[in-house]
Parts: C-alpha cells; structure tokens; sequence
C-alpha cells in the first residue's frame, strides 16, 4: 500500500476506486462507508522521511526566500533568528550540549521531510493550506539555505528530495527511560534518609509567577 | 480579586435584596468582600464575638428571600463565590496566546475528576470551532477497506467508558532548572483527569480491516495546526479510545469538540484533538511534534524520541503556594494527587522535613489505571516551619525520583518528563514557597 498515495495522485478516480472494491470487505458493524480516492487524496498530505507523501514540484533557494520575507519573516526573522519567542528556525550548531541550547532545523531535527510537512499542513500561521507544493519546495529549500546546507542556487524537487539529509539525524536514539537508575525500582527509604535538610533555592528570588489578578 | 462577573453576574433581583440589605444597616458587601469579611471574623476567633458569630446572630437574605427559579441558569455555573478557581497560564511562556498553555488550578480541587471548564488548554494554532454534522472520521493507508465515519455512525459503535489523567508532556517543564514557579497550578497543572465515552480505536482498525504490515498509526486534527503523531500499533490495538463525551457531556471545544483520541498513559500530545483522519503505515512519520518537540535532549546533545509514557508523579496541591494554611497550629488535612502511565499508584509517601523522613498517605477514592489518583496526609500541626515532600510509587514498582537524581541521568535541558519529587516550604505564618532541598 505504499504505492497508494502516488497511485491516487497519477491515475484518476474509476482506477484507484476499482482497486479498493478489489479488496473491500465489510466490517463487523458494517458502519460509515468508503472513501472516495478524491477524498483521501484532499486529506492525505502527510511526508515521511522516505520521501512517501511527497506532491510533485519543485523550488528554488531564491524563490524561497521571496515567500519567507513576504509570510515568514515577520515572526521567524529574515535569516530564521526569530522575532520574540517565535522558533528559530536557523543556526544554533554546536550548542545542543551547552548551558543554552537552540533546536533549528539546522541545529536539531533529524529529517527534512518534517520541515515540508509542517509548512504544508501548518504554515503560514496565520493561514495554514494556503501553499502550493512548489512554494513548499522552495520554502524548504531557503530553510536550508539559512542553515548552511545548500548553496544560494539549489532547486529542492520530488526527485532530489530523499537525498537531502539534516545534519543531527544521528543524535536522536529511541526511549531507554527504563534502563535508567531513576527506573530502579528500589524501595525507597522511609526514615533517617539524608541529613538535616537545607533550602538551596527559592522561587520567589527569580518572581516570575503571574500575579494572582493577571488575566 | 473582585472581577467582572458580566459572564455571570448575580441576577438583578439577588443585587436587589444585597442593596436593600445594605439600606437595612446590615453588611455593605459584595460576595468576594463579604467573604473576606468573614474571613477576617474568623480569624479574629472568640474575642470579636461579644454575643456570638453575627453570620448566625443576624438574619440572612438567603435565609428570608426566594431565590433564583430553576431555569435562571439553565447551563449550571459554579458560585459567584467560586470565581477565582480559573485556569491561569503564564504569559511569558510562549510568543502567543494562540499557540500557548494554561493550567488546572489544582490547589482548588478535590477527588480524582477534573471538571471540564477547568481542564488545562493547550493548542497548536487556536480552538477549532467545529461543526459536528459538518465533521468526518477518515481511516486511510494500510487497510482492506479506507473509510469515513460521521459522528452519527461513531455513536452507533459499541461504547466504552474510561477514566484516565492526560498529563501534557511539558508539565514541571519550567522547573528543570530549579525553583521557579510558586504554585502548584503553575508548576504541576498540566494535567487532568476525565471519564472519557467512545469507542475503543481497536474496533474503528477492525471495521477498515488492517493490513499485515499495518504497524503505525497517523491521527491528524482538523485544527489549523493539522496536529500529527505517530502512533505505534500495540498501543493503538490495546486501550486507546475514539471518544466523544468527557465526564458524560460533548467534549469541550478547547478539548477536542466533538472528537478526541485517548491515548492512556502516554504524553498529552498524542491525544489528537478535533480528530479527522487516522492513517495507517508501516512506519513512524517523525513530524514536528515528535522531532522537534516533544523529544528529550540529554546533557551530551543527544536526544531521546519516542518518549510516550508519562512516568509516576504525585504533588501536594494543599498546602501549596496558593493554597497556603490559614489557621494556626493544630489538626491539618494535607492533600494531593498522584499518577502513573504506567498502571495504578500503589502507595504515596509524605515527608514534612524535605525527604528525610517519610510516612505512607492514605489514598482514597477509586484506584484506577492510569488515573490520577488522590491522597491525603492528616496531621497536627506544630506550628513550625516543614519541607513538604510527597513520593509516589506505581503498580509496576516504579518510584517517583527527587529532582536531583533525575537531573543526574536527564541533565537540564530536556524539558519534558520531569516526574521529580516537588517541595513546597511551609513558613511559621503559614504561607507557603515552591523551593529545591539539599
């Protein structure tokens, strides 16, 4: 089924419908009915890191970066330093280990394709869906222009997708919480635990609770 | 604290018989006045009452006018009394209040149900107001048949009910660093605790029939945020459910209205609200909210992804910074909650001098699965300063870790899945500090 995706996109209505019939076994309930290929095609705009889900296009550095100036960069700052506390979308190498460390897409996420999606789905904030798919491209192609991984003359298409990797993919390792010494499942001290207990820090030295009549 | 009450203002009538109340020579008074008022003859104690407290002594209105009839308020709200108990956030957090959080007041309840206007929000790009004959379930990808429910065929499914915490991922996330935030609300309240009533996600897979290499599921919200996350088939075939009613009422808006996934036990986030599609692969997809956010960096760079469950955690809620002890020293009531995604909490410790000693709490109330569940800490009060401590341990013999051990194996930049254990210092006066202990 990993073809599907392409085959809604390439082939037209009476096709992909005749190919789920093929296959359509009634449910227990035998409740909703069966989507339409143009249905599934509206919502399904999801991209892996494999490149599944990606539409055809393409786009340029240059024309990404006329689209970031014009809807992105009024929060995300010209070069993706951000404005306020708007994400950062560029620089931040070398600081993930240190005292202040700044996630971009540069510095922290592990796969290009997350980038698309979430323009695709989400982006601009303001007005999320309103991309094309080469404004997309071209958009993902100036992120990576920003941070340093492609030259001022790339094109970022369907076909050189895949190809494109994020510098700090390797960084990331799945969830080992249990081997962990917190995980011990020692049972816990109940009495005479550690010496006389001093106070070490106290919210109020910093005061930055909202007062109580804020809204 | 008297705030606007346009929203729900006291009827005109009820201002009515407070003026004439006032022309009587009686008490002047507002409800937030009139109850600062009687607090301030409580706690002057026996000397103010010559003949006795005047709350008995002297008529009351409510207790010689009629009041409202059964449908001034057709959709009930809590007393005008009740007004402060709102969820709050923290302005500075986050660049806009669209894409931002706010918190249970915790302090302010009690049991184990969070009551749905008081749920902590958090959305990604506003609340979807969303019609509910105008919205649709898709499943799609790996499966026999790819379909599309309305919430009309959704409630024809069989229906299950469940009571489960939703803990957001970040919660306790600002105090990684250290003492930061004084309040129980602020600190702990990302979480809630609701009955959920749907229909098990396993039946919706069922009904599309899966694939043999259907290993991953895609939920998405219909919200301009287009929420995704992967999520891993075992945990989709075993207790998660497509849901529609909290605490036996439609979902709220802010919660997902009219469709939410329930992901039990595991981080907030994967809890697609205004569900619309669940697609199925054989692959995780790495979107933003499981790459970008939501993954634990460690002190050495690296990151931890995949971080679903929400570890054992309690907190005291009372006394708590904002809930700090009114009276002087003698019998007390210490109170709070605690969860675990990963089963039931098996016991509760209370410690009143910063974790040197402990004594089990007594949990009361429904243990169940990954719900939150509330202790209690009786006491007299000797009128000295105390470190509170609460540790909770879960079914799986998991122990709720202090803040420097976790700190220790987590390092101060992960953000999300701070379980460590909260002190609060209780002052000879009775207030009370969100600090870190030796």
């Amino acid at each position: 089924m990993s073809k599907f995706p392409k085959l809604i996109l390439a082939a037209h209505a009476a096709l992909a419908v005749s190919l789920l019939a093929g296959s359509a076994l009634a449910g227990k309930y035998n409740l909703g009915r069966e989507a339409t290929s143009e249905e599934v095609a509206a919502w399904n705009i999801d991209v892996r890191p494999d490149g599944q889900g990606l539409p055809e296009g393409r786009g340029t550095v240059a024309e990404g970066e006329e689209i970031w100036t014009e809807q992105c960069a009024s929060c995300h700052g010209d070069f993706g330093e951000a404005v306020d506390r708007w994400p950062v979308i560029a620089g931040g190498e070398d600081t993930l280990a240190g005292d202040d460390p700044v996630k971009t897409v540069g510095s922290y996420w592990p796969y290009l394709s997350t980038v698309f999606d979430y323009v695709n789905r989400a982006m601009p904030f303001t007005e999320a869906r309103s991309l094309e798919p080469d404004q997309v491209y071209a958009l993902t192609a100036y992120i990576m222009n920003i941070n340093d991984l492609v030259d001022e003359d790339f094109e970022l298409s369907k076909d050189n997708f895949a190809d494109q990797k994020l510098p700090n993919e390797g960084n990331f390792f799945d969830d080992n919480r249990l081997s962990t010494p917190v995980f011990a499942k020692t049972e816990p001290c109940m009495s005479e635990c550690k010496p006389k207990v001093k106070v070490t820090m106290r919210a109020r030295v910093l005061d930055v609770t909202p007062e109580d009549d804020t809204d | 604290m008297v705030r606007d009450m346009t929203a729900d203002s006291p009827t005109d009538d009820h201002k009515l018989k407070a003026r004439r109340s006032f022309l009587r020579g009686g008490l002047a008074m507002g409800g937030a006045a009139a109850a600062a008022a009687a607090a301030a003859t409580a706690a002057t104690g026996g000397a103010a009452l010559a003949n006795g407290d005047q709350n008995i002594l002297e008529l009351k209105d409510w207790n010689q006018y009629p009041g409202d009839g059964v449908d001034a308020r057709p959709y009930g709200t809590p007393s005008e009394f009740e007004e402060h108990v709102q969820r709050k956030s923290v302005p500075w957090l986050t660049a806009d209040p669209i894409s931002s959080v706010n918190f249970t007041p915790l302090h302010e309840l009690d049991g184990i149900i969070t009551p749905n206007g008081l749920c902590f929000e958090r959305h990604h790009a506003g609340i979807a107001e969303i019609d509910p004959s105008e919205h649709r379930l898709m499943i799609n990808g790996l499966v026999e048949k790819q379909l599309v429910f309305t919430m009309e065929d959704l409630m024809r499914f069989p229906r299950k009910n469940q009571i489960n915490f939703l803990e957001c991922a970040a919660n306790s996330g600002m105090e990684w660093r250290g003492a930061q935030l004084n309040g129980c609300q602020f600190t702990h309240g990302m979480i809630h605790n609701v009955m959920y009533t749907g229909v098990p996600l396993k039946v919706l897979l069922a009904e599309a029939g899966l694939k043999s290499n259907a290993k991953w599921l895609l939920p998405e919200g219909a919200d301009a945020s287009g929420m995704t996350r992967s999520v891993p088939m075992e945990k989709a075939l075993d207790d998660c459910l497509v849901t529609w009613k909290m605490n036996g009422e439609a979902l709220r808006p802010e919660q997902g209205y009219p469709l939410r996934l329930v992901v039990p036990g595991w981080e907030g986030n994967m809890w697609v609200k205004w569900l619309r599609r669940i697609e199925v692969g054989d692959k995780p997809w790495h979107h933003r909210e499981e790459t970008s956010k939501y993954t634990d960096l460690m002190a050495n760079g690296k990151a931890r992804r995949f971080t679903w469950e929400m570890d054992v955690k309690s907190v005291i809620t009372n006394p708590s910074p904002q809930a700090p002890l009114k009276h002087d020293k003698g019998f007390t009531v210490l109170s709070g909650v605690a969860w675990s995604g990963r089963g039931k909490v098996s016991r509760v410790d209370v410690s009143l001098d910063g974790g040197r000693n402990w004594q089990a709490a007594r949990i009361d109330g429904p243990s169940i699965d990954k719900s939150m569940h509330r202790f209690y800490f009786e006491f007299d009060w000797d009128g000295s300063e105390l470190l509170l401590q609460s540790r909770a341990i879960d079914s799986e013999g998991f122990v709720q870790p202090t803040k420097d051990a976790l700190r220790a194996v987590r390092g101060e930049n992960s953000i999300y899945h701070n379980n460590g254990i909260q002190t609060w210092h209780i002052k000879k006066d009775g207030t009370v500090e969100n600090v870190e202990v030796s």
